[in-house]
């Protein structure tokens, strides 16, 4: 049965990149205002799945052409990294560092570890959701 | 140097191995592992100056210092005698192997590794002071040897051999770290030495005795005492270097070091006299009396082993005595032990290394199918006749000396007047002579049946020929060494029995030098000795030569009522009784399982409230009610309604939903937009989820549950429901310590340079939370595709045989 998704699958094509940006501004804005990078995964992954009801696995499959199952173990890998990191500098296990910088285009920015540590959140709520979702929805 | 480090010396070795296997085609892997146990060896002779003179070297390397165990090397005459043995042996072993083990065929990558495993874990046992060190390295040569029993695994024999080792070993294992932590209680020390030290203060301790049979467990069943001994019969399907090393030589025996070593703590104790030197005799009886009986040839050499064990096993029980009665007879005894422990693991070595060459050249060990083998393999002959020899306790070879010793031991047990030894002592002698005689018999049965007499090669898989010289070196050694021992037993003596004896009873002697005995070959016509051994020969051969007319009564004794069989039962009963108990509970339905979770957990946390008072009501606190408010709590109760009384799995989902968006509201309403944020976004890819899976799931009404069920369910919902509630409200009315949110309020931007305290929360103060809980989320992700996309087909049979 052929389906009439005309409205859907254009929608959707828009709003996916609306929520990834937002999902991306969140997670960097974590650190001062509401989001972080448990909540930008999963809007990521929430953006996923809306392509994913108004197309099939098969598409979303070549239009992010990645292993989710990879995605996920290198944010865990950057997670303990990040932790890890701090026993080099002979600081107790997951001491965090920050500092103020003058970037060019960006002006004054505060840089903190803390956000490399997101970023492996990030990465692995987004690759075992998805991981879960293929699995799940591949299963014919 | 911190020679504690050489311990460690094979195991790292170990790691270079499998490159040297996959790299070096060429040349077999064995040449490069030789050199480990070789270069071992030599250093470790560097030591006997300093042992000869009744010295000794410590050398240690903290591991947990909090905890006071640390892993240290003792090297006294005991020690340092086994610690030869192990790398004396092993480097022949290993070169022996080189020849046994083919290039091509087996896995040698793998085999040398576990050897060198093995090697290491024997030095740690026989070098530790630290008892839960020695602890740690007793287990791991239990299980180094059970990886080479199982090394062929194809075989179904292998695996189970292995497993009954290691069941069996273990056990003792565990019994034993039993006897160390009620000696660590009694003396507050892990050290050997200082407990040592202080061992007339344990004698009177309640748990003594408690300590000296969990102790003596663990050494039995390590060295294949009665009825532990089951074990090394099976263990043969190891291959052959395997046997004459592990499970002849050297591991076998660390339960004769476990003795010796705590002979001066618990042996002035007349329980351990009696069950050492008793046990000890019983094994040796029955392993020679059943010796016999066997048909492979190292069926036959395993229940020697067994017997020799005891053998030694019982002369230090007679040893212990020394601390009772002065007679220099007994002081005879720990000598006697030690002796005939070097001079068996020479000539059964030997042995052992001549059934692989048999094994080897003709393709059977079947003594049925062997016979007169002597004419087309000499050297094999004639080294096998040595041990063979030795071991029925012959001149001129080593086995004479020590086997004499022990019956002069046995026969003075009776002129000792404690402990009931006077009634009993009259058994020991003869118990001992008995078995001497079928020690006799089957050390004819093996080596005659196997050269001499009828040929039948026409019934052997393999024409057979002499083996090739470099499998006939290491047995050869071991014969020149068995020849060697008889004519210059006191210069052994001197260097390596004597320090061995004084580090058994330190309390007797002074210095090795003033242990005072003189090993000779010929006593006079007077000396007891003398007469058993003819009466041994004598008898010995007899029973020999009418073998035929009396192997029959073995089968007698019904298989029903065998040890074997007792350990099958157990271990098919105990498989079968706990599948049983588990089957009570364990239905298979996630249901099930939730029901018991949630029950536990709301009856636990509500009577746990109650018990200690726990509920706190603090009206006082409480928001006021608003309109927004009360309008998203009636939505979210019809919500949950609709969910329970659904009739369609779609719209439950759907209404689930809906409780998730209330549930977010809330927040909203509550000024908490992390929280609301993430609840929103969890609901929306949950419900897109639980679309996904729809087609999956059964229809609704297929639980089959009946009315009973039903009520159990309501009953342990409305529980979980009461006991969220009630902690809900006393946690937030209970203040009992001020709120750490001020904490974070005040350090949020000086600590962690933010702004979200609930988000620095969640990557900083709480990043270990963080950090599991993705580390969670990614295992869960990897379980679902594992059981999804990665279902083994139920078609294709597992074969462990393959």
């Amino acid at each position: 049965m052929k389906t009439n998704d005309v409205i859907l699958q254009t929608t959707a094509k828009v709003v996916f990149f609306i929520i990834f940006l937002f999902s991306i501004h969140i997670f960097f804005a974590g650190h001062y205002a509401p989001g972080g990078g448990f909540v930008g995964g999963l809007l990521t992954t929430g953006a996923i799945v809306l392509l994913l009801l108004a197309f099939d696995l098969r598409t979303i499959q070549q239009i992010l052409p990645f292993n989710f199952t990879i995605m996920t173990a290198i944010g865990l890998l950057l997670a303990l990294g990040t932790a890890a990191g701090s026993i080099f500098f002979n600081v107790p296990f997951f001491t965090h560092a920050f500092s103020d910088f003058d970037l060019p285009l960006f002006g004054h920015t505060s840089l903190h570890t803390a956000m490399l540590f997101d970023s492996g959140v990030y990465l692995v709520v987004v690759g075992s959701a998805i991981t879960i979702i293929q699995s799940i929805g591949g299963d014919d | 140097m911190e020679f504690v480090l050489l311990i460690f010396l094979p195991v790292i070795f170990a790691l270079l191995v499998p490159f040297a296997y996959k790299k070096i085609k060429g040349i077999h892997t064995g040449w490069f592992v030789l050199v480990v146990p070789l270069v071992l060896f030599g250093y470790y002779l560097s030591f006997l100056p300093l042992v000869m003179d009744g010295g000794h070297a410590i050398s240690e390397m903290k591991w947990i210092p909090s905890l006071g165990i640390a892993f240290t090397s003792y090297i006294d005459g005991l020690s340092l005698l086994f610690t030869l043995l192990i790398t004396g042996i092993g480097s022949l072993v290993v070169l022996y192997s080189v020849f046994y083990m083919d290039r091509e065929k087996e896995d040698l990558g793998s085999f040398y590794v576990y050897l060198l495993i093995f090697m290491t874990a024997m030095l740690g046992v026989v070098q530790s002071d630290n008892t839960m060190t020695l602890y740690l390295f007793w287990e791991l040569t239990s299980i180094s040897s059970f990886l080479l029993i199982g090394f062929w695994y194809t075989k179904d024999k292998s695996r189970f051999g292995a497993l009954k080792s290691m069941m069996i070993t273990v056990f003792g294992g565990l019994m034993m770290l039993g006897a160390f932590i009620l000696l660590s209680i009694m003396g507050e020390t892990f050290s050997v030495r200082e407990l040592i030290a202080q061992a007339p203060d344990l004698l009177n301790q309640p748990y003594f005795t408690l300590a000296l049979v969990l102790l003596l467990l663990g050494a039995f069943t390590k060295s294949a005492q009665f009825p532990f001994y089951i074990w090394l019969p099976d263990a043969m399907e190891a291959p052959t270097p395997v046997s004459a090393y592990l499970h002849s030589a050297t591991m076998v025996k660390a339960g004769i070091y476990l003795v010796a070593r705590f002979t001066p703590i618990f042996g002035s104790a007349s329980t351990w006299i009696w069950l050492v030197t008793g046990i000890g005799l019983l094994t040796l009886f029955w392993g020679s009396f059943f010796a016999v009986k066997q048909t492979d040839l190292k069926a036959i050499l395993a229940f020697s082993t067994v017997s020799q064990l005891g053998l030694i096993m019982s002369l230090l029980g007679a040893g212990a005595i020394s601390y009772h009665a002065t007679a220099a007879m007994f002081g005879f005894a720990t000598y006697a032990a030690i002796f005939h422990l070097i001079n068996h693991a020479a000539f059964k070595g030997g042995l052992f290394m001549i059934a692989g060459i048999i094994d080897h050249e003709t393709g059977t060990r079947d003594i049925r199918k062997l016979g007169g083998l002597m004419s087309v393999m000499p050297i094999s002959f004639t080294v096998a006749a040595i041990g063979s020899l030795s071991m029925a306790g012959l001149p001129p070879f080593s086995g004479f000396l020590s086997k004499e010793m022990f019956l002069e031991s046995m026969v003075a047990l009776q002129h000792f007047e404690l402990f009931n030894f006077d009634t009993w002592g009259i058994l020991f002698p003869i118990v001992a002579w008995i078995a001497s005689v079928f020690t006799f018999t089957y050390s004819m049965y093996f080596v005659l049946k196997t050269f001499i007499g009828q040929k039948k090669f026409d019934q052997l898989p393999k024409q057979p020929h002499e083996a090739p010289i470099g499998m006939l070196i290491s047995p050869m050694i071991l014969a020149t060494i068995v020849i060697l021992v008889f004519f210059i037993p006191n210069v052994i003596g001197k260097w390596i029995i004597k320090p061995a004896v004084m580090a058994v009873q330190p309390t007797l002697y002074a210095s090795p030098s003033a242990v005072d005995i003189h090993v000779k070959a010929w006593h006079g016509f007077g000396a007891a000795g003398l007469w058993l051994t003819i009466g041994v020969v004598v008898f010995g051969t007899l029973l020999y030569l009418t073998i035929p007319k009396w192997q029959p009564l073995y089968r007698i004794q019904p298989d029903k009522l065998s040890l074997n069989n007792g350990y099958d039962a157990m271990m098919r009963g105990s498989e079968k009784g706990l599948n049983r108990v588990s089957r009570l509970y364990m239905t298979g339905k996630i249901r099930t399982y939730l029901l018991y979770m949630f029950a536990f957990m709301s009856v636990t946390i509500i009577a746990i409230l109650f018990i200690k008072d726990a509920f706190v009501l603090d009206m006082n606190s409480f928001t006021a009610i608003t309109l927004y408010g009360s309008l998203n709590a009636i939505v979210l109760i019809l919500s949950v309604g609709f969910v329970v009384f659904a009739k369609s799995r779609l719209a439950a989902i759907i209404a689930l939903g809906g409780v998730g968006y209330s549930v977010a509201l809330f927040f909203v309403i509550f000024k908490a937009p992390d929280l609301a944020l993430t609840q929103l976004v969890i609901e929306t890819v949950s419900v897109a989820l639980f679309l996904l899976a729809f087609k999956h799931l059964p229809a609704l009404s297929t639980h089959g549950e009946t009315k009973r069920n039903k009520m159990v369910n309501l009953i342990v919902s409305l529980s979980v429901g009461v006991m969220v509630t009630l902690v809900a409200l006393s946690s937030h009315s209970q203040k009992m310590i001020p709120s750490i949110s001020q904490y974070y309020k005040d350090t949020v931007e000086t600590e962690a340079a933010g702004g979200n305290i609930v988000n620095v929360i969640l990557v900083d103060y709480r990043g270990f939370d963080t950090f599991f809980e993705i580390a969670v989320l990614a295992i869960a992700g990897i379980a679902v595709l594992g059981m999804i996309r990665l279902r083994v087909s139920r078609k294709e049979p597992t074969d462990e045989n393959k």
